[in-house]
């Protein structure tokens, strides 16, 4: 009779969280930055159709970096969540700290038990209010830990050079137009040099405050995007 | 919310959440929590017709470059009045609006059903269902809801919405069997409505500007007041005149209350001259 190897649960749970960190660095990356009159994201997405940045709800979106089919899974189980509980209360029951919960759990629950591989995805849930004092940012990581984000975060492949951009050259208070130029910008900088990242390949969306509908989530076409980044 | 916990009683999200599969809101919710589909309750035998309030008259009519639909105020019980200030036409999407007769609380469920199941469509489609799919959406709601329908409480929408293919607004009526009907031009449903319908035939024409259209189906709304008693005229001392919305390229709008009641009291005043509504040509 064979006997299994003794891995300590340290060892476990270090491979496991190497796992998935290297799946997310593969991938570029996703920048979300407080402006003004909400809460912006930028991504480097070469598909058109795929998304990195979804609407969950009136006020909440989401992004995610990572594997595609894990991170849809979630965007979807959220969509769910936040619908089925506007239905079954009301609209202004649906909050982005629910939602994070929900995430943290389940992403928690995932990577440390035994039986499933973990998740190879993070997460950003963005929650936008009535000022942006009351704007909430969450990143969740693929072992279920919950951060608070306040102005801008990055996650994906180039976080940390992407992240020290924006540290550096960002300012509370943007506009939508300022915001999405620092975000393009920050995410072609890198420590061996900047490039530019063709329109076709970025994904833009935001949520925005000052819309007088209830949903306030938005999506920028290429030609918006092309004649704003002319503008800088 | 019992629905949210796993099994394990931990509070990950259930497999059923992560589980892909269907884009239908109902669907799922038939999955989740069953409970919650008006469809799924069963009722003790006999009529439940006289429990609860009714909504009455909705009209829609066309005009180049959109719909408008509007509904009275009135929502009555037997012979009271049960409600003056009922709203029965809401915003289904961005471009489609819904209006409701029959019974009040099972139609005004129906509606945030509907709501959410196009919203929901939209999320996690990316893309907004097609105006047929939409209407189609809406009469297999309407069929779950047929053994109640049998019991007095039936729900009989009017769905009119733009479609942004056809580039043209679009009418569906429902009978209570979710039979689903595309109407042309105009349409009315409601105990008002063979009042309405009939002012419709007669005021309707095919260039009506906006402003115009709206005149129409607060002119038709007028003359089912007239003669339905469960149908609510203006309320001038109150001030309350028929929610309206107005469907275009540009999305939905609701007419906002001064513009309506400006329209209104302009049908008012024609009124105290011909108190029947204006002359149609004979020929």
């Amino acid at each position: 009779m064979s006997m299994p190897f003794y891995v300590s649960p340290e060892q476990l749970m270090k491979d496991r969280a190497d796992f998935a960190r290297k799946g997310i660095a593969r991938g570029r990356s996703v920048v979300v930055v407080q402006y003004a009159d909400g809460v912006l994201f930028v991504s480097e997405n070469a598909s058109q159709a795929l998304h990195k940045v979804s609407e969950i709800y009136d006020r909440i979106a989401f992004a995610a970096v990572g594997r595609y089919n894990e991170f849809e899974n979630l965007r979807i189980a959220g969509v769910r969540l936040a619908d089925l509980r506007g239905y079954s209360y009301d609209r202004r029951d649906v909050t982005g700290r629910g939602l994070a919960n929900a995430y943290a759990q389940t992403l928690g629950t995932i990577f440390s038990s035994g039986g499933e591989k973990p998740y190879e995805v993070e997460i950003f849930v963005a929650e936008v209010g009535d000022t942006s004092e009351e704007d909430q940012i969450y990143r969740l990581t693929y072992d279920g830990q919950v951060a608070d984000e306040h102005g801008f975060a990055a996650m994906g492949g180039d976080a940390e050079s992407v992240a020290t951009y924006l540290k550096e050259h960002y300012r509370p208070e943007l506009t939508r137009d300022e915001a999405i130029r620092l975000a393009v910008q920050a995410l072609g900088h890198s420590e061996s040099g900047d490039r530019t990242i063709p329109v076709t390949e970025l994904e833009v969306a935001w949520l925005d405050r000052t819309r007088p509908q209830q949903r306030k989530f938005r999506r920028l076409d290429s030609d918006s995007l092309s004649g704003i980044l002319a503008g800088s | 919310m019992s629905q949210a916990r796993g099994s394990s009683g931990d509070a990950r999200l259930p497999d059923v959440f992560l589980t892909p599969g269907t884009s239908s809101f109902s669907d799922f919710l038939g999955a989740v929590s069953p409970e919650l589909l008006p469809a799924r309750r069963t009722l003790p035998q006999g009529t439940a017709a006289e429990l609860a309030p009714h909504a009455t008259t909705i009209v829609a009519a066309t005009f180049p470059g959109g719909v408008v639909m509007a509904g009275d105020r009135r929502a009555t019980m037997g012979n009271i009045i049960a409600q003056r200030d009922i709203e029965k036409v809401f915003p289904a999407d961005e471009y489609s609006a819904v209006g409701i007769a029959g019974t009040a609380g099972l139609a005004v469920e129906m509606v945030r059903l509907f709501q959410t199941e196009l919203e929901h469509y939209e999320k996690i489609e990316g893309s907004t269902l097609s105006m047929d799919g939409k209407a189609n959406r809406l009469s297999a709601l309407i069929r779950g809801n047929l053994g109640l329908a049998m019991q007095g409480l039936a729900v009989v929408p009017l769905f009119a919405g733009y479609d942004l293919t056809a580039d043209q607004g679009r009418i569906f009526s429902y009978d209570v069997t979710g039979g689903r009907y595309e109407e042309t031009a105009f349409h009315s449903v409601g105990s008002g409505s063979m009042f309405a319908k009939g002012a419709l035939k007669k005021l309707y024409r095919e260039d009506l500007s906006e402003l115009d259209c709206v005149t129409v189906v607060i002119q038709a709304l007028y003359d089912a007041a007239d003669d339905d008693s469960a149908t609510g005229g203006p309320d001038l001392t109150r001030r309350i005149f028929p929610v309206v919305s107005v469907i275009t390229a540009d999305g939905h709008r609701r007419m906002t209350e001064s513009d309506v009641a400006e329209i209104a009291d302009r049908v008012i005043g024609g009124r105290m001259q011909r108190p029947d509504g204006p002359h149609a040509a004979l020929n």
